[in-house]
């Protein structure tokens, strides 16, 4: 059981962050429908966590994104030899067949895109959470806005991990 | 970070409306970079990422000047949330349509 740098970097990227957001999203989910008007009891304490969790969670997206683009996405496209094992430069590798092309010209394409968006959406949130703080609990409009992005967010970044995943899979970085 | 306890929504309805910006913003650039290669090759800021860099740096760029301008203007105001709100999510369903490729592929050459 031994990594290379790169698979390291694919681990660190998909695995550990890409995974850190899913199990903070549902954590920050349920906190934020708890803010009632009518479950007051322990609002402050509440808040304060999900100040906590949304800073993190954004920290965490934008390590997400910056690693995929900079560290993993290179290794990706890398461009390669003349007479090269096609294996081992993935995107070269997939469209060198009509087959597997689709993999990157939709899989790709959507996943390096639409998961700079995440990060965006939920430093946003992270902000709006801090500036109110307990009066969330009866500004109705924010709050559900903040639900309603936060779900925009999640889907968003459930495009670009799955498609991560699948990638991964059929033209894996070694 | 501050916290007002009897606050205006303008800080609110600023973060989301710059957060519909920028995603615009990332779509058009996409759109752009797929339509017209002078832009594709202009938004390639460093080599071993390509124009993938140029795109989301520029994104970001408009996205945070967007937020300073529209924060400045309303941090202290009411504004009319359901509109401003509404047309957050216009703009950030629209960077999530132009950012699909079977929609930027329509602009390729």
């Amino acid at each position: 059981m031994v990594f290379t740098d790169k698979e390291l970097w694919t681990v660190i990227h998909g695995m550990l962050l890409g995974a850190i957001f899913f199990l903070a999203f549902s954590g920050i989910w349920v906190t934020l429908f708890s803010l009632h008007p009518e479950r007051t009891a322990g609002v402050e304490k509440r808040v304060s966590r999900l100040k906590i969790a949304t800073w993190a969670t954004a920290l965490i997206l934008w390590l997400t994104v910056i690693t995929g683009t900079y560290i993993v996405y290179p290794l990706y496209r890398a461009k390669p030899p003349e007479g090269a094992n096609l294996t081992q430069f993935p995107r070269s590798y997939l469209l060198a067949s009509p087959e597997r092309a689709g993999w990157h010209n939709f899989g790709m394409e959507w996943k390096e895109h639409v998961g700079w968006l995440v990060p965006i959406l939920v430093t946003a949130i992270a902000y709006v959470i801090s500036r109110y703080g307990v009066t969330l609990v009866k500004e109705e409009k924010i709050r559900k806005a903040i639900i309603l992005v936060f779900t925009i967010a999640f889907i968003a970044a459930l495009a670009a991990v799955v498609f991560g995943a699948f990638l991964n899979k059929a033209a894996p970085i070694k | 970070m501050q916290q007002n306890n009897d606050t205006t929504n303008g800080p609110a309805a600023a973060a989301f409306l710059a957060a519909g910006i920028g995603s615009l913003a990332l779509a058009l650039f996409v759109i752009l970079a797929e339509a017209m290669t002078s832009v594709k090759n202009a938004l390639n800021f460093y080599n071993p990422v390509g124009p993938l860099s140029g795109k989301t740096t520029m994104a970001i760029v408009i996205w945070i000047l967007s937020w300073i301008i529209l924060h400045s203007a309303w941090k202290n105001k009411q504004v009319s949330f359901a509109g401003v709100f509404t047309a957050s999510l216009i703009l950030i369903i629209l960077g999530l349509l132009g950012t699909f490729p079977p929609f930027f592929d329509l602009f390729g050459g």
